[in-house]
């Protein structure tokens, strides 16, 4: 059985450098505004509003990532946000609170609100699978170029919310949907997350070293695997009890944290995630392979739809209204985040890990120069130049290797 | 007679890693004539053309060249520098941008200008000038795409004439050309021979060096037979010139005897791109059988395979039976359920995702042997991997290594490995052996045989003639999209194949 150990020895060796090197970004960024602002930027106020800053966005960029790394590209998910925004707005404002209290005339009003919330996100989860559906059929069974369809649909969806809200802001939103995207995790419950947590690393490590046991594959030394899960579970306690110190863990980042965690098991456990990876790589040797690659590409504009719907009932939950301009552009810093992580545009390459970080890369920029006070201008023009740099870094990397 | 010779080839070795495509060829080419050069594929025909048109330069190679009584040392990898000498070429595949008209394409890169502004009657008179002088028949402003191939051939014949050219080189030209298209072209070669032009003119087609050539350079396995005037030999004896090489063990013995049918076509007729691309195909596959697929480039093997495997074109007619059952076959999914495997011809364009790692590309069609309901046992699927990678010897550095850096054999191999892990009952082999050392050409020829052994029945292409008589039990020839005949094993030579795959053409001409 020893005849696996090669396979092993090179996968431990192979660092993942590219993860290596947006952490570092990170963290010189995260330095470098803090020297400059004095303190400020690092404080755990800070630090939480930043995470905050990025939910919403973040659910794009995991969505956009499989669609990309297919080849593809949805220009549409601003307005979709927008769109779905608007409309659990309308059902929360206006639809439900006619309907509702007819119906339950015994319930109290909590718990009217309540059932108004879970209507409005499961209407919305919906609407936004089916909208991504559609797009997807048309490009992967049309024919249509993604660029083409997803661009039409962004315009259409643009007029659909201009048309929902009639140019107006639709108000109020129930107290549950707010806190969705406003609320914070008690202290305790935050700890039992983190404890959990932790018993998950330290579970996961021991049964890959089964495995690994019964296929024969090289061990670590287990000092070694559990060390590296002690790290990691350290990381998740100084996080809880950093975003403790502050006011608790936000819902809305650790429904970021749930959703992220799905989608990269997806993506590396599934056969739908390898015909992803697949596809973006070599369609033609894909279909040769007996694989529906039309199908494939379905599925991953019917996951952005999914996570359009997650952005757009958590942007009225955090906005607590249903608002014209809602999503715009976000479209462009969901491929922006992901382009930054590493997904390659020619498709066949990236990670959720590398969006969420480049994500969370654009906004502590974005964050950073706010707390300075730096001029608007001067903020879009350092994060379009910091976007080129950063690809135009990796493009070369990646010619030097070849 | 010295001072006749425009092209003198002198003892050129051309070496590539692994393998010596030109090995001290000498041969001379005198101006004025048409100088045919012939051999089967992989015989340094192409390599030579590369030489001479400097996309492999002076010192790349050894030997020397004599152009004009002078050295022709081509310096850098550009075509430029061979057209300022006054060879021009003109390739099989054509090279011109479809959506210009022609007289855009023969002017491309060099446009008549006057203080930058484009000089359209100039550039236009200067084609038509061209298009006369040489009796070439192209309408002057009709976009390239909607011109036939035989046009577009014109097209970059023009071009080619346009620069102040003393030796044209066609590679093929006739391969993808109708035979009016052909005889047209022979005209025009003609033509040319009078006005003073040399040409190289490289064909699989002989009917055609004895319609226009003055002479025939015969090569094989990377040496010159001999050139012979045409005159005074006959297409028989080039044949010969071209195959009679004493066969040297170059193929394993196969010990294992075809046994019960498993796969039947009966009367297949594909349509593909508003064209009938097989027509009326028959052909029937044991177990443990070996059947070679044989005919000239363009004969539809590819295709037909393909088409089996539900990837190329719509089923117009007739019917597939596996073990006696008729099937229906609408995508590699469908040809995969019913056990059947395509190593496909081009590894790098259908056969490997090449950004992946190496145990990516084997497990890709088998994923499902390994996943659970909801996620993939990736530990057993390295095992797996590691089990055919080892059964076949792919020589990498590990299972993760990304396969673009792996050699062009061990490519190949990952691409078989993938299908053997498959289990298929049937494997067709599209041409597996392109671009492959002897060595591990040996290798996959023993592990076909193997496969035959257990039972397995194959269906293989080759570019190689002698593969394919080396391998198989019974071999289907085919010509135009149709089935010319089946030869077994006993009673196949290179001439019968060739005579069947060819046949129509000498009859018609």
């Amino acid at each position: 059985m020893k005849q696996l150990n090669y396979i092993q020895k090179v996968k431990d060796f192979k660092i993942d450098i590219r993860a290596y090197t947006l952490i570092f970004a990170l963290i010189a960024i995260w330095l470098l505004f803090g020297f400059l602002t004095g303190g400020v930027f690092l404080s755990t106020r800070n630090f939480s509003n930043l995470l905050r800053q990025m939910t919403i966005i973040s659910f794009l960029a995991i969505g956009m990532t499989p669609v990309i790394i297919t080849g593809n590209i949805d220009l549409s998910v601003g307005s979709m946000t927008g769109f779905i925004s608007v409309i659990a707005a309308y059902l929360q404002a206006i639809l439900l609170p006619n309907i509702l209290p007819g119906l339950f005339q015994a319930l109290p009003v909590e718990l009217i609100g309540m059932l108004s919330t879970i209507i409005t996100v499961f209407v919305c989860l919906l609407l936004g699978l089916l909208i991504g559906m559609g797009q997807g059929y048309i490009i992967a069974y049309g024919g249509v170029p993604a660029f083409i369809v997803t661009l039409g649909g962004m315009l259409v969806l643009r007029g659909g919310v201009l048309g929902v809200t009639q140019g107006k802001t639709i108000i109020p939103i129930e107290a549950s949907l707010r806190l969705m995207a406003q609320g914070y995790l008690s202290e305790y419950i935050g700890i039992i997350i983190a404890i959990i947590t932790i018993i998950i690393i330290f579970m996961v490590t021991l049964k890959s070293r089964t495995k690994k046991k019964k296929y024969g594959l090289n061990l670590r030394p287990i000092g070694q695997d559990l060390l590296i899960a002690a790290l990691y579970g350290i990381l998740v306690l100084i996080f809880t009890l950093m975003m403790n110190s502050y006011r608790g863990i936000q819902i809305p980042v650790l429904i970021m944290a749930i959703i992220a965690i799905i989608v990269t098991y997806i993506m590396n456990n599934t056969r739908f995630g390898r015909h992803i990876y697949a596809v973006g790589g070599n369609k033609e040797a894909t279909k040769l392979s007996g694989i529906n690659v039309q199908s494939v590409v379905l599925k991953t504009y019917a996951l952005m739809g999914l996570l359009c719907g997650v952005s757009g009932i958590i942007l009225t939950g955090y906005v607590a209204a249903g608002t014209t301009s809602g999503g715009m552009n976000y479209e462009l810093s969901a491929i922006g985040g992901c382009v930054m992580g590493g997904t390659s545009l020619m498709g066949g390459i990236g990670t959720v890990f590398g969006a969420l970080m480049g994500t969370l890369i654009m906004t502590s920029l974005e964050n950073g120069m706010s707390v300075m006070n730096m001029s608007v201008f001067w903020q879009y023009i350092v994060k379009g130049l910091i976007l080129i740099l950063a690809v135009y870094l990796d493009v070369t990397s990646r010619k030097n290797k070849a | 007679m010295k001072d006749n010779l425009i092209l003198k080839i002198e003892n050129v070795t051309k070496d590539f890693p692994g393998v010596r495509a030109l090995s001290d060829i000498s041969f001379n080419v005198r101006k004025g004539d048409i100088h045919g050069i012939c051999g089967e594929n992989g015989a340094g025909k192409s390599t030579l053309v590369k030489i001479l048109a400097g996309v492999y330069p002076f010192n790349t190679y050894q030997g020397s060249i004599y152009f004009n009584e002078k050295e022709l040392k081509l310096k850098t990898s550009s075509i430029q520098e061979a057209i300022q000498e006054g060879i021009s070429t003109v390739y099989q595949e054509l090279v011109l941008v479809p959506y210009l008209t022609a007289g855009e394409n023969i002017f491309l890169g060099r446009e008549p200008e006057e203080k930058g502004i484009l000089n359209w009657e100039k550039l236009y008179s200067d084609t038509k000038e061209i298009l006369t002088k040489y009796k070439l028949n192209v309408p002057l402003f009709t976009k390239i795409s909607s011109l036939s191939v035989g046009q577009q051939q014109m097209v970059e014949i023009a071009k080619a004439l346009s620069h102040k050219v003393k030796l044209l080189i066609l590679d093929e030209p006739t391969s993808a050309l109708t035979d009016a298209e052909v005889n047209s072209l022979m005209e025009i070669l003609k033509n040319l021979k009078k006005s003073g032009v040399t040409c190289i003119y490289i064909s699989h087609r002989l009917d055609e060096f004895f319609r226009i050539a003055d002479s025939i350079t015969v090569f094989r396995d990377g040496r010159v037979v001999d050139t012979v005037k045409t005159n005074k030999t006959t297409e028989e004896k080039i044949v010969a010139m071209m195959v009679g090489r004493e066969m040297k063990k170059r193929f394993p013995d196969k010990k294992s005897k075809p046994r019960e049918n498993i796969l039947e076509v009966k009367n297949l007729s594909i349509l593909a791109q508003q064209k009938v691309a097989i027509k009326n195909v028959s052909f029937n596959l044991r177990k443990g059988e070996i059947l070679g697929i044989a005919g000239l480039m363009g004969a539809g093997k590819t295709e037909l395979v393909t088409a089996i495997f539900g990837e190329y074109g719509k089923v117009v007619s007739g019917k597939i039976l596996l073990e006696e059952k008729p099937i229906t076959i609408q995508s590699a999914g469908d040809a995969i359920k019913y056990g059947i495997s395509l190593v496909p011809e081009d590894r790098k364009e259908n056969g490997l995702v090449l950004i992946q790692e190496v145990f990516k590309n084997i497990s890709l069609p088998n994923l499902r042997q390994f996943s659970s309901r909801f996620s993939i046992d990736k530990y057993k699927e390295l095992q797996e991997c590691k089990r055919y990678s080892d059964y076949l010897a792919i020589k990498t550095p590990s299972l993760f290594t990304i396969t673009e850096y792996l050699s062009g054999g061990n490519q190949q191999k990952v691409v078989i490995a993938k299908w053997l892990m498959s289990n298929p009952k049937i494997l067709i082999l599209d041409d597996p052996t392109r671009g492959i050392d002897v060595g591990t050409k040996y290798e996959i020829y023993n592990l076909i045989n193997k496969l035959a052994q257990n039972g397995v029945g194959i269906i293989m292409i080759s570019s190689e003639l002698e593969e394919v008589l080396g391998m198989s039990d019974r071999i289907v020839v085919m010509r135009e999209g149709e089935c010319a005949g089946t030869l077994d094993r006993k009673d196949a030579s290179q001439e019968s194949i060739m005579t069947l795959a060819t046949n129509i053409k000498r009859n018609n001409g």
